[in-house]
């Protein structure tokens, strides 16, 4: 019982979690300014994160975490150089 | 001691490195190894010691950071699905004087006032110690600035200098 | 479904909840994100999804995974850890940014003249 209940609620997270996504997505797709375009990315990457967890938890599996590390590092390091590249208009000075 | 400038830089990457591999003991050396070199790396970005002083102090910012973060994130999602019905809401920015100078202190305190649904650290500009806020919703009135002052300021600078 | 049955009514259920909760505030800062007026209100809905969203389901996490004893709770702590650590510096550069940008075009948002002189 308690089984199909948590299983339910994985998916339903999931399916939530998408959707999520496509919303970020419509955020970056939209704009209006480049910086909205930046932050919607930024949301996609942590979704998408969330996203990967919670499927690992549904199947059992442990090796969806060091993906999830490095999304978390490289979507941190993305957004940084694209910010930092919105405010001087190069990344490494 | 010179082998080992930043020492938590190098237990944290020590632990990381043993989490991530699996506990052998030439895993452990290879770790070891990775912690010291990344905490003498770290002494080329940043000359300042980060010294952990007052557990006490600590423990209390942390728990009140926690009791706040979950506190805002209630508000802002109710504002968030409240938001197309009634627009009293009013956003707007707000100028904090900061008497703290210590640079790990104000990262810290950068960190708990981004992490916090409800506010953003936009500036701050280090010749006059005025820190611009963006505030999610100002409708509390004017105490910000005490608020965090009173609730952030003193605990860090208690910490950090 | 193997490891699901595996774990006890009570904590299934308070997994449950957790995930439920984290995903619930990270799709609300999704619609915040789309729904919002201006970029400066909108820089704050992403930070519901990353600090108790994230801490939700990574708590749901630690939790199953510490109940079926398949290893350390630990690389939740370490992915909680970096996600509160980084996604402060994220906005901040770039509300930063966007202030510059906004300046930059002669139309600083209100409340920001004041003494603050831009950037260096």
């Amino acid at each position: 019982m308690s089984a199909t209940i948590l299983s339910a609620v994985l998916t339903v997270s999931q399916i939530c979690l998408v959707a999520a996504l496509v919303l970020a997505v419509m955020r970056a797709l939209r704009g209006p300014r480049a910086q909205d375009r930046v932050l919607g990315l930024d949301t996609m990457y942590v979704c998408a994160m969330l996203l990967l967890i919670v499927t690992g938890m549904q199947h059992g599996t442990v090796y969806q975490f060091e993906a999830a590390l490095v999304m978390g590092v490289l979507g941190f390091v993305a957004t940084t150089a694209m910010a930092k590249f919105l405010m001087r208009g190069e990344v490494i000075e | 001691m010179m082998l080992l400038p930043h020492p938590l830089v190098t237990v944290i990457l020590t632990l990381l490195w043993m989490v991530l591999t699996g506990f052998t003991l030439g895993q452990l050396v290879l770790g070891v190894l990775a912690g010291i070199l990344g905490g003498l790396a770290y002494r080329r970005i940043t000359p300042q010691r980060i010294i952990v002083r007052r557990p006490g102090a600590i423990a209390r910012l942390f728990g009140r950071v926690a009791g706040d973060i979950v506190r805002s994130n209630y508000d802002v999602a109710r504002l968030i699905l409240a938001g197309g019905r009634h627009r009293r809401r009013r956003a707007g920015f707000v100028r904090i004087p900061l008497d703290m100078t210590s640079p790990n202190g104000l990262a810290v305190l950068a960190v708990i006032i981004t992490a916090t649904p409800g506010t953003a650290w936009i500036e701050y500009e280090p010749r006059n110690g005025q820190l611009l806020l963006h505030v999610f919703d100002l409708i509390e009135g004017d105490d910000w600035v005490r608020t965090i002052k009173s609730r952030y300021e003193s605990l860090l600078m208690e910490i950090f200098e | 479904m193997s490891h699901l049955a595996q774990i006890p009514p009570v904590i299934a259920l308070l997994i449950a909840g957790f995930v439920a909760l984290g995903t619930i505030l990270t799709l609300l800062g999704a619609i915040g994100l789309v729904r919002l007026p201006s970029f400066y209100e909108r820089l704050h809905a992403p930070t519901l999804g990353t600090s108790w969203g994230a801490a939700g389901i990574l708590i749901g996490s630690m939790l199953m995974f510490s109940t079926l004893g398949s290893r350390l709770v630990i690389h939740e702590v370490f992915l909680g850890l970096l996600i509160m650590l980084t996604t402060p510096v994220t906005m901040m550069v770039l509300g930063r940014a966007a202030l510059h940008r906004d300046r930059a075009e002669g139309h600083p948002p209100p409340g920001t003249e004041g003494p603050g002189q831009p950037l260096k």
